[in-house]
């Protein structure tokens, strides 16, 4: 079924006002990663409010799907998303990575609806590997989900895993790769080449959806097609722009970890309101 | 006297944990047969799990188990496990508090032919460094099955190291075990000897040495060394007024620096530390090794006279 066009526009709507939240969140912060956040946030809107089974009023309830945050320092996307869905009051948000504060810097656990922290990348997939195995094991329906970032493929351990998931026929298990080009210090590409990505996961036995992650109609095509696929593991490949949605934060790789002043923040904010 | 390696001890009741409790998984580093995990996977197929060679993966799949319920033992030699998969055990495992079980094998110089690279010497230090993690390194192939069980009842990550020759059985099925709590195998009144894994029957035997040289010793197990028992260390450091510390491991970061640590806290005396001395290890027969590196019987007498002799002089 293709999803109505007022539920695009409301997916779309949400994205925006969280790239908006992300950017106070971080400015107030003093600290944070922009790039990685805003780069990943359609795929989350998507994910929470089109896909995910989840119980805000009962974080642990076993019915749950499972979301594994791997690129743990896009903690200000999940936290704004988990927010929203009323996992925890909004007025969070504003302690981000304060001393004593529920939401620390990098994701973590504590967080009503978070499964794992996360912050030393390469090792979300490990464990929703493990969640996946045991689902099977119990004869549970529940989905678990996984979001990787590119730069986090240069990591061994993900590739131990790609392997364990394939191996164990893990059809439960979906990643979601965040493929915004940029790592810290310059480009993917440039620094160490992952590429290409959909072809060695196709090699690696995993069905493969490529799509522009920041296309609605293509994030939730691409999250219908998990689950038809029996005995093998679900990639989606979603090419993203690092710093989606402020120009000037695009693909730059100075706003992987760089919080915006005031000054900055007036300006994307600018660029988001008419944006929206 | 009984002659059987810890790891044995651990192999056979790992498998009658399965029966007991069906929440335990096993996963493995494609060393089951030398961890001796192997007796599991015969009576449990289903519960079992070859990760391959892929240590850090495998902690991480072990601890993704215990979220949803699971008692995942990970299994693999003692190095593997602690050195390689350490920011795994750091961060998936003690920082995300998951009950997982690691149980290291070929731990120590005793580990023999295999050289220096499978013999694991600094992972009590690496593993007692970190927040929430129990380290427990039984005496015998006896109490292994003693810990075994009690780290599965435990709610947090363990981790136990087992060694893989055949050493003696000191202990007895009514010795009594409590993760925490060192235990008094011989009393004494002018020297105290704690030691861990295959070096308390050592340190029995030394006992037996320094009683010939007229010097009275007492013999702590110190099975658990995260969380230390500090009573045990500090009553006998005021009864014997000395210790020596015995374990198959490096003299840095191990059992000797946690005595240590306990005791300049409230009540220093003179320690003497038995352990490798800041080296690797090489090729040999566990015996002869043992033997080169200063970590036999009459090693620990000799440090246990300097030590009565430090006493003398403070």
């Amino acid at each position: 079924m293709q999803p109505d066009k007022k539920d695009i526009k409301e997916l779309e709507r949400k994205a925006g006002k969280f790239r908006i939240e992300i950017l106070k969140m971080i400015n107030k912060a003093g600290a944070g990663h922009p790039g990685g956040s805003l780069s990943c946030i359609d795929l989350l809107t998507a994910l929470y409010f089109s896909k995910i089974k989840v119980f805000p009023g009962q974080p642990q309830s076993p019915a749950r799907d499972r979301f594994i945050m791997s690129k743990g320092h896009a903690s200000p996307a999940l936290y704004t998303v988990l927010a929203e869905k009323g996992f925890f009051p909004k007025a969070e948000l504003d302690r981000f990575r304060k001393l004593g504060a529920l939401l620390q810097g990098h994701v973590h656990a504590a967080v009503p609806g978070v499964e794992l922290s996360t912050g030393s990348l390469g090792q979300g997939l490990s464990f929703a590997n493990g969640m996946a195995l045991a689902a099977k094991l119990k004869g549970e329906k529940h989905m678990i989900y996984c979001m990787l970032g590119d730069g986090e493929m240069q990591e061994g351990q993900v590739w131990e895993a790609f392997l364990t998931s394939a191996h164990h026929e893990l059809d439960n298990l979906c990643v979601i790769l965040d493929a915004n080009k940029v790592q810290q210090n310059g480009l993917v590409a440039e620094i160490k080449n992952i590429e290409s990505v959909a072809g060695k996961l196709r090699q690696f036995g995993w069905k493969v959806e490529e799509i522009d992650g920041h296309d609605m109609v293509q994030i939730l095509g691409a999250l219908r097609g998990f689950g038809k696929e029996p005995g093998m593991p679900y990639f989606i490949k979603a090419n993203t722009i690092k710093g989606k949605g402020v120009s000037f934060m695009e693909l730059n790789p100075h706003w992987h970890g760089k919080a915006p002043n005031d000054k900055d923040l007036a300006a994307a904010l600018l660029e988001l309101e008419k944006w929206n | 006297m009984e002659l059987k390696a810890i790891r044995d001890g651990f192999g056979e009741e790992l498998a009658e944990l399965g029966k007991r409790e069906s929440r335990v998984v096993v996963l493995s580093g494609d060393l089951e047969d030398s961890t001796k995990a192997a007796g599991f996977k015969k009576e449990f197929p289903l519960r079992f799990f070859n990760l391959g060679i892929s240590e850090q993966d495998m902690i991480g799949t072990a601890a993704g188990m215990s979220r949803e319920g699971f008692i995942p033992f990970a299994c693999s030699f003692a190095v593997f496990l602690t050195n390689r998969a350490y920011d795994q055990i750091r961060i998936t495992v003690c920082y995300n508090k998951a009950n997982v079980k690691l149980v290291g094998s070929h731990a120590g110089i005793s580990a023999g032919s295999d050289g220096a690279t499978a013999q694991c010497l600094e992972d009590i230090a690496i593993m007692r460094a970190l927040p929430n993690m129990t380290v427990i390194c039984p005496a015998d192939a006896l109490e292994v099955k003693k810990a075994v069980r009690a780290a599965a009842e435990y709610i947090g990550p363990v981790y136990i190291r087992t060694a893989r020759t055949a050493s003696e059985v000191i202990t007895k099925e009514e010795t009594p075990f409590a993760i925490g709590k060192a235990v008094t195998l011989r009393e004494g009144k002018d020297l105290a000897i704690i030691a861990c894994g295959i070096m308390v029957p050592e340190a029995l035997r030394a006992a037996v040495l320094l009683e010939k040289a007229g010097v009275d010793a007492a013999v702590i197990n110190m099975a658990t060394i995260k969380p230390l028992d500090k009573q045990a260390v500090v009553d006998a450091a005021k009864k014997c007024g000395c210790i020596v510390t015995a374990e198959e491991h490096q003299r840095n970061g191990g059992l000797g620096s946690a005595v240590a640590e306990a005791l300049l806290a409230s009540f220093p005396v003179p320690v003497e530390f038995v352990a490798v001395n800041d080296s690797f290890g090489e090729s040999g027969e566990p015996e002869e090794l043992l033997s080169k590196y200063g970590l036999k019987d009459v090693d620990i007498a000799r440090a246990g006279a300097s030590a009565v002799k430090r006493k003398k002089t403070c």
